[in-house]
Formats: structure tokens, C-alpha cells, sequence
């Protein structure tokens, strides 16, 4: 289109200057979009990418260690792994227990190693409290007289491992594996391990709740698209009113609607169906009526604008040939929604994965998702490497149903409504 | 879907059936919303019906109480600034995106809406660890930092909607008869373009309103939003107080949604092709 507009305009110059202006005002316009997506860039840039990938690394960073403990960390290269270090580790060790202990740093290095391997935390603490009664060698002798566990190797090979500048622990952790006493990865004892199957509870309710909105969502959405305008456009602003309905709105709503005195328990042994009423709310069936709730119009919209745009005829052609009404639908109809249905499945799917405030509000205990252990490891434990470990699980898991599906679905050309 | 008049019975029992099953999810969707409404001019203590009387009581308590006055303030605060900048640069780079092609724009575009795919617990999780180093948690400025960013996909979103048929042809125009780009920009582009940026404003207004896992990492006491106060009022108190800020949310939604309406409408009527 520029090159007729500006063809009319250049026809005294010879064909080359004309390239060449086009060229130029080709390149003004990019150098034009570049500068003003830029801002906006260096934003982000600074403040939300450069955060999540200090974050994705703070599950491996181990640095403060070696900063509490600086002699040790050099002194502890020099030990081979078998037997007991020298008595200049144990030296250092002691030289920088001393320091540790007045600078109230030791219960750090002792949270993080009783991390690894439980018992570290007291040994540090307690041989803290009189690691200035130490004044002189034999450094190794004495402090094994404080506790024998000081001889034994595998405190060391703790030690040695918890030194480093990075560490797989917290991401072997958040898939239940461990480092056994031989410095390989094991499997954590069953019934320590609760993060996997936290995981494939996340995953399965998150699939549940995309089936939920799929068998919801299909029929409210055939019919939107195929009803008189009048009630399509009542339909779509009930619709988009529940969709800007604030999530703790809807969220609290559910929990008056089937809490044990609430409308459904009311209406339930008004008839007579129930005389006592059901648990309804606080745990996995109220997790999966509010979440279906507030992400059913994200499977709606996506459908419903596929359908609209899925002509009548080819339905009626396929009738008009003999087939019944049914087969029609499913041979005929059905294929035509399937990209509303990706859409919309790959968008409940990747915010379901994420949620945090419904299940903590209407869930039990045992129906929490990776997001409220992110939350928890921050909040209660002060865990921020197993936060962050929990955290890259979840961004690897929502990045990659994105990777693979995404492309199919332009999530950028989503309508909002 | 009208029923035509040679309808089976079969097809006819399918064809209310069917009306009934719509119903009843429209039902699932409306009636919870709905019924917190009256509760919320119950005179009694209880969240349940039946009512035990009409009063006004948990509205005065939610605008004059000094916790949820504290809350609406910080909302009002957190969300106007945060959709200001969230429209200043988000309409500002959806302009750029669709002024041209230019090398790894699909990665930009896709770089620019990952706030709206990313988990809202790591934005938080991240934001928070960053935050700490700057000194910016329990700070209004890393509230409506954080905020902005979650915004702004909203704005792009609206914005490149309007854009695609918006003339480009009219900023050459604009040009060539002498106007400063600044100048094309605020009286061609922008009144063109008016009713995408206002939703998106809205749009980011609202993200920010409703938003409350960030604001539950990085916002200290003095900094609750509606939403946040709302998540501890719901597990701690149940106070009916909570239904009168629901209901004022309620109200809230519905207006935003006829604006919108209005707004979409408006952008129609505007870019309707000639001879429509």
C-alpha cells in the first residue's frame, strides 16, 4: 500500500532514489515502533523479568553459606570425602564459629544444613553456645568432645555439600528426592514425600475444573451463539457481570451459598431430601464448584466467539444429505469448535494451575495447590529457597502446556469481552 | 433457536430440555452473587437467611470503620496510579507494536502479556524477593509497581484491538501537512483510538482492585487493599461487614461492565466500515 501511495508522489525520480526512499521511510517507521515499545520494555526488563529470574535462581543460590563460614568453605575443598578432615578445617570451622556465634549467623547455617540432614541445627546451636571455651589445637580432638558428631563423616559430607555456592537440594526437595549418606539422590522416605503428589493434586484438579467448564461452557455457549440477538446480549451481560465480579466476591459467595446453614443445605432438607445437612464447603467438592464458577466465563468467551463465526449451512448440508441430527452435530458442528475449545482449555487450564485464594478460602487442608506452599514457605517457614523451588516447578509446568499448546492459541487475540 | 415447526417430539422435549440445562447454569453463575445482596442489609449477625431485619448498619460500618476506610483509600490509591502508568505505557507500546513489523515482535507481544499468564503466586513470590533488596516492601510505590505490570497486558490487549482498524494513512496525513509527530499522536491517534484506551484503563483499574496475592506478599499492615482485607476477614471474623464491601464490589463490576458496553459499542459505531 505504500508503494502505490508513494509511487504517484516519486514519479520524476528514477526507480532507484524511489527505493531507496522507501527503504528509509521503511526503517523510520521500525525505528519509530522500537522507540515507543521501549519504555514499556526497560519496565518490565527491570521490574518483572530480571525479579522472576532472581527468583528461578534463588532455589539453587547457596552463596550466604560460604560468606558465614569463609574459612571452612576454602579449608574444605582440601578434604577428599573419606574419613575425617584435617585439623585445619577443624580449625577453621572453630575460627569461624566464634565469628558466626557473636554475629548471631550460626542458627542460619544450621537451619539450612538441618535442611539437608536433621540433628545439624542442634549441633550447631549447641556447640555454639560454648565454642569459646575452645582457646587452643587439638581443634579436631576438642570439638569432638563437645559432640561425637563432629567425627562423624556424614556431617561432613553435609558440610562440604552445604558450602558450595549452589545447591540442588530445594528442587531435588520439591520433587521428593534427597541426598542419601553416600552423596547420591535417593527418594525420600514415604512418608516424608508430599510434593509430588501435591503436584499431580494441582494438576488433577486444574484438569478437572477445565472438564467441568468444558461441559458447562459448551452448551450456555451454543446457545449465546446461535440465539436472537436480544437474549444473546442480556446473555453475554449476565455473563461478563459474573466475569468482573471481584474473585473474593464470588469466592465468598460460594462459602455462604454451601456452608451448613446456607441456601442449598436449607433447600436440601426443606424438601426433605437430606435431614442432615452436607459438607458442602471446606473441602475438594466446594474447591471444585467455586473454581468452575469463576473460570467458566474463560471457557465461554473463546467458544462462544468460534461459534458465532461456524456458518449454519454446513450443518444443514450434512442434514439435507441424510444425516441424522446428532450425527450432524458431531461429525459436522463439533470439529468446527475444537480451536474454541483449546482456547478455552488451555486458558482455564494455565489459571486453574496458579490459583491460590479459592482453594485456601473453600478448600480443606488436603486440597491445596502449589501456590499456597509457595505461599506458606514464605509466611510460615521463611523458606525462601523452598518457595522459590516450589515456584520454578509451577513456572515450568504452566511454561511448558504453553510452549505446546500456545501456539495454536493466540492468548494476545483473546477477547476480554 | 426457534422451534420449527416440524419438530419431532423428540426434538421438541431436546429442544426445552436443552433451554432448561441453560438456564440452570445461568442459575449457578447469577443466583451466589446475587443472594449475598440482601444479606448484606440483614439487621442480624448471622450470613444466613432467613433475614431477621432491614438495616443499614454493616454499609456504615464498612465506610466509616477505621480498617476498611484504611482499605478503600489504599485501593482508590493503589489502583489509580497503577492504571495511569499501566495506560501511559501500555498504549504507548501497543502503538509501536502495530505501527510496524519489526524483528522479535512476536517474543515482545508475547514478552509484554505474560503478566496475565504467569502465576499471580511467582509475580508475587518474585516481586517480594526483589522488593526486599530495594527496600520497597510495605511501600506504596512497589504496590503500584507491581500493579502496573499486572495491568498492562489489559491495556496492550484493548489497545491493539482499537489499533488494527485504526487509518495509519491519517497519521501520514497529519504529517505531511505539517503536525509534529507529538502532535499526530494527541489529535489524530489518540481520539481514534479513545475507546480501547479508556476500556484498558478500566480493564487495569479493575486487575488492580481485585488483585490480592501480590498485595498479601509485599503490602505490610498499613497498605491492605479491599480484596486483601476481604481474604482475612473471610478467615478470621465472617463479619457481615464483609457482605456490605461485597455488595459495593458487586455494584462496582456492574457499572465497569456498562461502561465497557457503552464503550464497545461506541467503537463500533466509529469504525463501522462507510455506507453502514
Amino acid at each position: 500500500m505504500t508503494f502505490a501511495a508513494s509511487e504517484g508522489a516519486d514519479n520524476s525520480n528514477d526507480g532507484k532514489s524511489l527505493r531507496k526512499k522507501l527503504l528509509r521511510a521503511e526503517r523510520r517507521k521500525k525505528f519509530e515502533a522500537i522507540g515507543l515499545v521501549t519504555p514499556l520494555l526497560i519496565v518490565m526488563v527491570v521490574f518483572y523479568f530480571v525479579p522472576i529470574a532472581m527468583m528461578l535462581f534463588r532455589s539453587i543460590d547457596n552463596s550466604q553459606m560460604a560468606k558465614i563460614l569463609p574459612q571452612t568453605s576454602i579449608a574444605i575443598q582440601n578434604w577428599s570425602g573419606e574419613g575425617l578432615p584435617d585439623e585445619i578445617t577443624y580449625a577453621a570451622i572453630v575460627g569461624d564459629m566464634k565469628i558466626a556465634q557473636a554475629d548471631r549467623d550460626l542458627a542460619k547455617v544450621g537451619r539450612r544444613l538441618n535442611f539437608d540432614l536433621v540433628g545439624f541445627h542442634s549441633l550447631l546451636s549447641k556447640s555454639g553456645r560454648k565454642i569459646d571455651e575452645i582457646k587452643g589445637p587439638p581443634y579436631k580432638e576438642n570439638l569432638i568432645a563437645f559432640d561425637k558428631k563432629w567425627g562423624n563423616e556424614q556431617y561432613w559430607t553435609v558440610m562440604e555439600r552445604g558450602l558450595k555456592n549452589t545447591t540442588l537440594l530445594y528442587l531435588l526437595a520439591a520433587i521428593d528426592l534427597k541426598y542419601d549418606e553416600n552423596n547420591k539422590i535417593v527418594k525420600v522416605p514415604e512418608y516424608e514425600a508430599i510434593y509430588v503428589s501435591i503436584i499431580s493434586r494441582t494438576v488433577y484438579i486444574s484438569l478437572s475444573i477445565t472438564i467441568l467448564t468444558l461441559i458447562l461452557g459448551f452448551p450456555i455457549a451454543y446457545f449465546m451463539a446461535n440465539t436472537t440477538p436480544r437474549t444473546r446480549n442480556l446473555l453475554m451481560i449476565i455473563l461478563l457481570l459474573v466475569f468482573w465480579t471481584s474473585l473474593l466476591v464470588r469466592t465468598l459467595s460460594w462459602i455462604l451459598v454451601l456452608q451448613n446453614n446456607g441456601v442449598v443445605n436449607n433447600l436440601l432438607m426443606f424438601t426433605g431430601i437430606i435431614t442432615e445437612p452436607l459438607d458442602m464447603v471446606f473441602n475438594r467438592f466446594g474447591v471444585y464448584v467455586a473454581m468452575t464458577h469463576v473460570l467458566l466465563p474463560f471457557m465461554v468467551l473463546p467458544l462462544y466467539s468460534v461459534m458465532r463465526s461456524i456458518p449454519s449451512d454446513y450443518v444443514r448440508a450434512a442434514q439435507s444429505l441424510g444425516a441424522k441430527s446428532i450425527t450432524a452435530f458431531i461429525r459436522v458442528y463439533l470439529p468446527q469448535t475444537l480451536p474454541g475449545i483449546g482456547a478455552g482449555a488451555l486458558m482455564v487450564f494455565i489459571q486453574a494451575l496458579g490459583y491460590y485464594i479459592t482453594p485456601a478460602l473453600v478448600g480443606g487442608p488436603r486440597d491445596q495447590m502449589v501456590s499456597y506452599f509457595v505461599a506458606f514457605f514464605v509466611n510460615e517457614r521463611v523458606n525462601w529457597s523452598m518457595a522459590s523451588a516450589l515456584g520454578l516447578t509451577l513456572l515450568i509446568l504452566t511454561g511448558s502446556l504453553y510452549l505446546i499448546f500456545g501456539k495454536r492459541v493466540n492468548i494476545a487475540n483473546m477477547k476480554l469481552g | 433457536m426457534a422451534l420449527p415447526a416440524h419438530a419431532t417430539l423428540g426434538g421438541k422435549i431436546w429442544h426445552y430440555s436443552f433451554r432448561a440445562i441453560v438456564i440452570l447454569i445461568f442459575i449457578y453463575l447469577v443466583v451466589p452473587i446475587l443472594s449475598i445482596i440482601p444479606l448484606s442489609f440483614n439487621s442480624g449477625e448471622l450470613l444466613s437467611y432467613p433475614m431477621q431485619g432491614f438495616s443499614f448498619k454493616w454499609y456504615d460500618d464498612f465506610f466509616s470503620s477505621g480498617r476498611w476506610g484504611l482499605a478503600i483509600k489504599n485501593s482508590l490509591i493503589i489502583g489509580t496510579s497503577s492504571m495511569i502508568f499501566a495506560t501511559i505505557l501500555g498504549t504507548t507500546a501497543a502503538v509501536g507494536i502495530n505501527r510496524s513489523n519489526f524483528p522479535g515482535k512476536a517474543l515482545i507481544v508475547a514478552l509484554l502479556i505474560s503478566p496475565m499468564m504467569i502465576p499471580l503466586v511467582i509475580t508475587a513470590l518474585s516481586l517480594y524477593l526483589f522488593f526486599a533488596r530495594l527496600g520497597l516492601n510495605s511501600t506504596y510505590t512497589g504496590l503500584i509497581l507491581a500493579h502496573t505490570i499486572l495491568g498492562i497486558p489489559f491495556v496492550i490487549i484493548t489497545v491493539s484491538a482499537t489499533l488494527q482498524s485504526f487509518d495509519y494513512n491519517l497519521m501520514r496525513a497529519g504529517a505531511s501537512l505539517g503536525a509534529s509527530p507529538l502532535r499526530v499522536f494527541f489529535k489524530i491517534v489518540l481520539p481514534n483510538i479513545a475507546p480501547g484506551v479508556f476500556s484498558g484503563a478500566l480493564f487495569a483499574f479493575a486487575t488492580s482492585l481485585d488483585e490480592v496475592v501480590v498485595v498479601m506478599f509485599i503490602a505490610g499492615p498499613s497498605h491492605r487493599t479491599i480484596p486483601r482485607q476481604m481474604f482475612s476477614g473471610i478467615r478470621e471474623t465472617l463479619s457481615p461487614t464483609l457482605l456490605a464491601a461485597a455488595t459495593v464490589l458487586i455494584v462496582f463490576a456492574g457499572m465497569l461492565m456498562l461502561t465497557l458496553e457503552l464503550l464497545r459499542k461506541r467503537s463500533e459505531k466509529y469504525n463501522a466500515p462507510p455506507g453502514k
